[in-house]
């Protein structure tokens, strides 16, 4: 049985906030979730994936984050409890059902999930998803722990109910991945079946019933504002004429910090957990019970604002104070130290902050290697990338990469240096509309399988009606690689019990009306290359599909198998370095031992014998058996 | 009680989160709370994985620079690099064996001599305790056990509020039955390697 199913009630588990959610959701009595997958929230789908296996809940892994929140409002209107979940940026993706489902809003309590992620770990930017409660008048809560994340999930859920609105619930990437005690509640049976009641005053927002329903919203903000103000997860603590403001994972470092430095009996700590709308009345009295106020949130100023504009309203002028050169950024995360030691200074406390050790005052001055992320031994991703570039070197062609989102996007790095540009999912394909209609050099886009059929179709379909020509490669490794191998509707090697129709994503490009299609495996080199010689020479836009499955979902799915071995024949003793400085496998790498007898060497723990390198040098061969 | 702040850093594949977990789990287990945070994502492809053990009355799931009470290194580079979580009084477990950086394998930089930065780190903190948790993962029965090798010479270190028996009862019962007991002889040979 899932862990999160446990029918024990009180009992203690070590969750990351992402199960959390999951948990609260789940006792919430949830019968239908959505997602698309997306880090720090991916989490959350996979762990609704396994439940759905053996429960009576409905999952999808959804095509898109629109299609996820709209299909989750499906259910959610027809009086069904739905959540839907996904990263940050994904928001901005499903942002058009989000504001107009506000005016229609639900009947079955709906949950959206968004996982925000300050200091950019794994994203393109670190936006503030607070922004998208007050642009769609929706309420909004946040939790600090992963506790607190079980609850909120679970009342939410009511939330959205009697307000007949969906939720939204943020998180952050500390929040959705750290992992605290969280002690369970009981499970709720979950409303699988629900009706949808026809309302066409409501439900079908033409401009005369819009004009109806966004006055519903506003008045609808009001009440929750109302439920805000009463709301136990805002509290004011402490006694004290200091006070300080905080909400989320900023909190911890708070209560920390107040330790630390002894001043429990000195400050007020106004803790917001029902974020929007603004509680306004607990705020004013907290306003004036204290002298002067220090906000602690990560990202933009949304707590000082709201503070400052309750301050104005009640004529009370105080130093409100967070993010200012003196104390807080607006980039990136907080972390305890840097709390504690700004609390510090807001308040003239005489703080020392400890000594960190300084790899700097090493007179040894050692030069640290840096590690990034790349792509790993054997990945198809790679052959492809080689296989254009080659031809390009070899045609004396330039070229511009218009690159898109997934495990590809490390195809930047040297050697391979195959992505110009990316913005956001299927970006690749419509900027590269725009680059080849205004400029000279040949434009070859990049996109992955799960990216193309997120949000790719619509911008191939574009670019064959407007006649744009470029080459699009589609990077289709049968899986949702980067996020934790998550299916999507091309997969053609599928988890356990999986009954959904395969769609071919080379139907969809000849759907799409591409003329010139050609699927190649990209570890056979010679074929690729002459897929990309012919693209390269043809004047309409043509599409390759290179296709062979992650080597590491494959070994998952389907065992490992034993591949070939390869070794570096003794002809490898010159000083070419060409398979590290063009193609870059982390399985070869130079022979720096002392009675090296080849210039290059391949690590046999690491080379899963794709046998791609063997096809562009001819020292490198297969082992003897 | 006082609180502890671990910090956890190495290469990815190493089994660094599965270690994060454990080591959570046994202190929960000898009756401490416990949290833990981790990063998931981009940066595990071949990249630095940091995660952090939290015991005690603490909050805050992440740990600011000169505040690790003990750090445990799966690398010796990863270890070096850490080095600013630690202060004068921390306690460093280290393995000695290298993961090449693939940047260094391909002849841009240099891998550093190990024992000069194994020195410069033993100059600055109370103890650095080393160990080739690769070598004695292998002697336990499976390369991929080093992590609960590293486990084991930290609960060995004495450095945390946590019993052998809390982290041998936590691997009993999250390692799947087939590996519980190679993990174990991995665990013991870390713990009485100092």
């Amino acid at each position: 049985m899932h862990p999160l199913l446990t029918q024990e009630v009180d009992k203690k588990l070590l969750l990351l906030g992402n199960e959390a959610i999951v948990r609260g959701a789940m006792e919430a009595g949830v019968a239908f979730a959505t997602t698309y997958p997306g880090t720090p929230a991916s989490e959350i789908g996979d762990n609704f994936f396994r439940i759905a296996a053996e429960s009576e809940l409905y999952f999808e892994y959804s095509i898109n984050e629109k299609v996820a929140l709209e299909a989750a409002a499906g259910a959610a209107v027809s009086g069904v409890r739905a959540m839907c979940s996904m990263k940050h940026v994904g928001l901005n993706v499903a942002a058009d059902p989000l504001m107009t489902l506000a005016y229609v809003g639900v009947r079955g309590g709906m949950v959206i999930v968004t996982a925000d992620d300050p200091a950019i770990f794994s994203s393109q930017n670190e936006q503030d998803n607070r922004m998208y409660a007050r642009l769609s008048n929706l309420p909004m809560l946040e939790p600090a722990s992963a506790q607190e994340a079980k609850e909120m999930t679970e009342a939410a859920f009511g939330i959205s109910e009697a307000l007949e609105l969906p939720v939204l619930l943020r998180t952050t990437t500390r929040l959705s991945h750290c992992r605290s005690i969280v002690t369970t509640g009981p499970l709720e049976s979950s409303k699988t079946r629900g009706a949808f009641e026809k309302e066409s005053s409501r439900f079908v927002p033409v401009p005369a019933n819009a004009r109806v329903r966004h006055r519903v919203l506003i008045s609808q903000g009001e009440k929750a504002r109302n439920m805000a103000c009463r709301s136990p997860f805002n509290t004011v603590t402490g006694t004290g004429r200091w006070g300080i403001g905080t909400s989320g994972i900023a909190y911890n470092y708070v209560v920390d910090a107040i330790k630390d430095l002894g001043i429990k009996d000195r400050v007020k700590i106004f803790k917001l957990g029902f974020t929007y709308p603004f509680p306004e009345k607990p705020a004013a009295e907290f306003i004036g019970s204290v002298d002067k106020i220090l906000v602690v949130e990560e990202l933009e100023p949304f707590l000082q604002d709201n503070l400052k504009v309750t301050a104005q309203t009640i004529g009370i002028v105080i130093p409100i104070a967070g993010k200012d050169p003196e104390l807080f950024s607006r980039l990136y995360e907080f972390d305890p130290g840097m709390v504690r030691e700004v609390i510090a200074r807001f308040f003239q406390l005489d703080y020392t902050p400890p000594r960190p050790v300084d790899i700097k005052e090493d007179t040894e001055a050692v030069q640290v290697p840096m590690r990034p992320p790349n792509l790993c031994a054997g990945c198809p991703h790679r052959a492809t990338y080689y296989a254009v570039t080659s031809v390009l070197r070899e045609t004396q062609t330039e070229a511009v990469f218009p690159t898109d989102i997934g495990c590809y996007t490390l195809g930047f790095l040297p050697p391979l240096q195959a992505a110009d540009i990316f913005i956001c999912m299927g970006a690749s394909i419509t900027l590269a509309a725009g680059i080849s209609r205004v400029t000279d050099k040949k434009v070859i886009a990049f996109i992955g399988d799960s990216t193309f059929f997120h949000s790719g179709i619509t911008g191939l379909i574009n670019a064959v009606h407007n006649r744009h020509n470029f080459i699009l490669v589609i990077l289709d490794n049968g899986t949702t690689a980067m996020t934790g191998h998550q299916p999507h509707p091309g997969i053609e090697i599928t988890p356990p019990g999986w009954d959904k129709p395969y769609i071919s994503i080379e139907a969809i490009a000849r759907g799409c009306g591409v003329e010139q299609i050609s699927v190649v495996n990209p570890l056979n080199l010679d074929k690729t290359k002459a897929a990309v010689k012919e693209a390269l020479e043809s004047n309409l836009l043509s599409v390759i599909v290179a296709k062979s499955p992650c080597p590491l979902y494959e070994a998952r799915m389907l065992g490992k198998k034993k591949k070939r071995g390869f070794v570096v024949g003794p002809e490898c003793n010159t000083d070419c370095t060409e398979c590290i400085d063009t193609f870059g496998c982390p399985a070869l790498y130079k022979n720096t031992a002392p009675d090296a007898k080849t210039t290059m060497i391949i690590n046999d723990n690491v080379c899963i014998g794709c046998g791609v390198c063997i096809q562009f040098c001819k020292k490198i061969r297969p082992k003897k058996i | 009680m006082a609180n502890y702040r671990v910090f956890l850093t190495g290469v990815g594949g190493q089994g660094t989160l599965l270690a994060t977990t454990v080591l959570a789990e046994a202190a929960i287990r000898a009756g401490h709370n416990a949290l833990t945070s981790e990063v998931h994502g981009m940066a595990q492809r071949g990249g630095i994985v940091e995660s952090t053990v939290m015991i005690g009355d603490i909050k805050s799931p992440i740990i600011s620079d000169g505040e690790a009470d003990a750090l445990l290194g799966f690398e010796p580079v990863e270890t070096y690099r850490a080095m600013r979580k630690c202060r004068a009084d921390s306690v460093v477990v280290s393995n000695t064996d290298p993961t090449i950086p693939y940047g260094v394998a391909i002849g841009r930089g240099d891998y550093p001599n190990v024992e000069k930065l194994f020195d410069f780190i033993r100059s600055r903190v109370k103890q650095l305790i080393t160990l080739n948790a690769h070598a004695l993962a292998k002697q336990a029965g499976s390369a991929l056990t080093a992590n609960m090798v590293m486990l084991g010479a930290l609960a060995g270190s004495g450095v945390l509020p946590v019993s052998k028996e809390a982290f041998e009862w936590t691997i009993r019962t999250k390692a799947k039955e087939k590996f519980v007991e190679t993990n174990l002889r991995a665990f013991d040979l870390g713990f009485a390697a100092l």
